[in-house]
């Protein structure tokens, strides 16, 4: 039987660059899933994970989790950020710049707490020839690992991600996404994800929530929200178009899924639809595998 | 031969009210940065007002509150048989109120460069108010810290108004370096004058350049993001 471990309703007033806009959503999510927040920016997607981690007081909610209540603001209730069990990563990482890497992971142990777990993450997270070097002297990816493997020493029931890796070049984001993947099976979390990288979406989450102006507007399974039409197909894959070649009669379509290559026959009306640079998914029904346009 | 007393009283007014005036201004300095009251408006202004307001006002105001002939001074020395007016913890409480810009502005400017995901940070990482404090936003707005000492441990060695308002120029008591230059130059005594301002001069310009050579090494050794 599954649980839902987190249970979240809260409303808050916005002030964005397109003017005032009030934020109300709920939702829940289950133990071990992975639930990603979509949207265009000043959407509310990163209140949604700070009002969570609490960061910012809601107007008006009640958030519980596993049964323990976080907030309810009927009966005056707001447990501070610190007595969250939670793990933040920040879009900007938020190291510690006066600490090196095993400092900062071990900032995030409790009293008495055993050691051990930093030294296992730092093994895991492959970070050993970094421990002793202060956040200044890493690169980005190295930096995001850094607050990944920080957030997880803290060994939360949630683990919130603020777009970690916006900052990053497409390579660093691939190799990221996978210990994403890794940490939240490994250590079992439970995790909320905010996103706007379509790829990036389909590849990690459950779940996905779409918010727009502080509302949600789609939510349920990533294919379900993403594709027009559902398909029952053998095997889907998502990837971005990165070339649209002229082969005799047909189209070579080149799609970059993940860090592979895949090459598609398409016909001149098919292609006619297709551009590079586009996210598509590719799926194959019986034989031969057929390219479709998402979002 | 040179009178050693009034560099001394000026010396250890000097860290008295620096070290008092750090316990103070480290909790008001971070509630003016963080808190989100409207009520910060004026006490940053009151807080201010001694870098503006001629010292002669501010000892004015507190020899008038100190004063055994007014409420505030009478219970001080009623019931508490504390007098305040010419003595040297008079001067220390006044000092701390001069120089307390000093010490709250550098903090504050420090606070405020900090990125606020590093307080966030350590609070979801679950650790208290005062921990992130001391490990965490301390560590890193030192070279503010070192300012804000410096600046009042020099600022309160060259006061004279507010001393010769509050101290009364008590030898030994209350004669602090400044107000000896001032006496020696009354009584023509320049060449004293000038040893005593010769002394100062070079403490003062010391210090100062010690600071600057300390927050230049460490912004080179640990650049902030």
């Amino acid at each position: 039987m599954t649980t839902n471990l987190l249970q979240f309703r809260a409303t808050k007033m916005l002030h964005t660059a397109q003017g005032r806009q009030q934020l109300d959503i709920s939702f829940e999510l289950e133990e071990g899933k992975l639930l990603s927040i979509c949207g265009p920016s000043g959407a509310g997607k990163t209140t949604v994970l700070r009002i969570i981690a609490g960061l910012t007081d809601p107007d008006s909610g009640h958030i519980a989790i596993d049964g323990d209540i976080w907030v309810d603001t009927t009966h005056k209730i707001n447990l501070p950020a610190r007595k969250r069990s939670i793990g933040f990563v920040f879009q900007d990482f938020a190291l510690f710049p006066h600490l090196t890497v095993k400092e900062n992971l071990e900032y995030a142990l409790s009293k008495g707490e055993d050691p051990k777990m930093v030294t296992e993450l730092i093994e895991w997270m492959e970070l050993t020839s970094l421990r002793d070097k202060r956040p200044a002297l890493l690169s980005g990816g190295q930096q995001q690992r850094v607050a990944l493997a920080r957030a997880i020493a803290r060994k939360p029931q949630l683990l919130l991600l603020d777009e970690p890796l916006s900052a990053l070049d497409d390579e660093m984001r691939g190799k990221l996404q996978d210990y994403i993947i890794r940490a939240h099976r490994h250590y079992n979390l439970t995790t909320i994800l905010v996103s706007h990288h379509l790829p990036e979406i389909f590849r990690l989450s459950d779940e996905v929530i779409c918010l727009d102006k502080g509302q949600i507007v789609k939510q349920g399974k990533p294919a379900d929200i993403f594709l027009e039409e559902k398909l029952s197909s053998k095997f889907k894959v998502t990837g971005e178009i990165i070339s649209i070649v002229k082969s005799d009669i047909v189209f070579v379509v080149s799609v970059l899924c993940a860090n592979t290559v895949v090459k598609v026959i398409a016909t001149a009306a098919e292609a006619a639809g297709l551009q590079t640079g586009q996210i598509v998914m590719v799926a194959s029904k019986a034989f031969n595998p057929i390219i479709l346009k998402m979002e | 031969m040179i009178d050693l007393q009034p560099l001394w009283l000026s010396l250890r007014l000097s860290l008295v009210t620096t070290g008092i005036l750090l316990l103070v201004s480290l909790p008001l300095a971070y509630w003016l940065a963080y808190s989100r009251t409207r009520l910060k408006v004026v006490a940053e202004t009151i807080v201010s007002l001694p870098m503006v307001l001629p010292p002669s006002v501010l000892g004015f105001y507190l020899l008038l509150a100190f004063s055994p002939s007014y409420t505030f001074g009478k219970f001080l020395d009623q019931y508490l048989n504390i007098r305040l007016v010419f003595t040297f913890p008079g001067l220390v409480i006044a000092s701390v109120f001069y120089s307390l810009p000093f010490m709250v502005n550098p903090l504050l400017s420090g606070f405020r460069s900090l990125p606020p995901a590093l307080k966030e940070a350590s609070h979801t990482l679950g650790k208290s108010t005062v921990t992130t404090l001391i490990k965490i936003l301390l560590p890193n707005i030192r070279p503010s810290l070192l300012t804000g000492i410096v600046l009042s441990f020099a600022h309160t060695i060259g006061e004279f108004g507010v001393v010769l308002m509050i101290g009364g120029n008590i030898p030994g008591q209350t004669r602090v370096a400044s107000l000896a230059i001032y006496d020696e130059v009354q009584s023509m005594n320049y060449p004293m004058a000038n040893l005593y301002s010769l002394i100062l001069l070079v403490l003062s310009f010391s210090i100062l350049l010690s600071v600057y050579l300390i927050n230049q090494r460490s912004n080179k050794a640990n650049p902030l993001p």
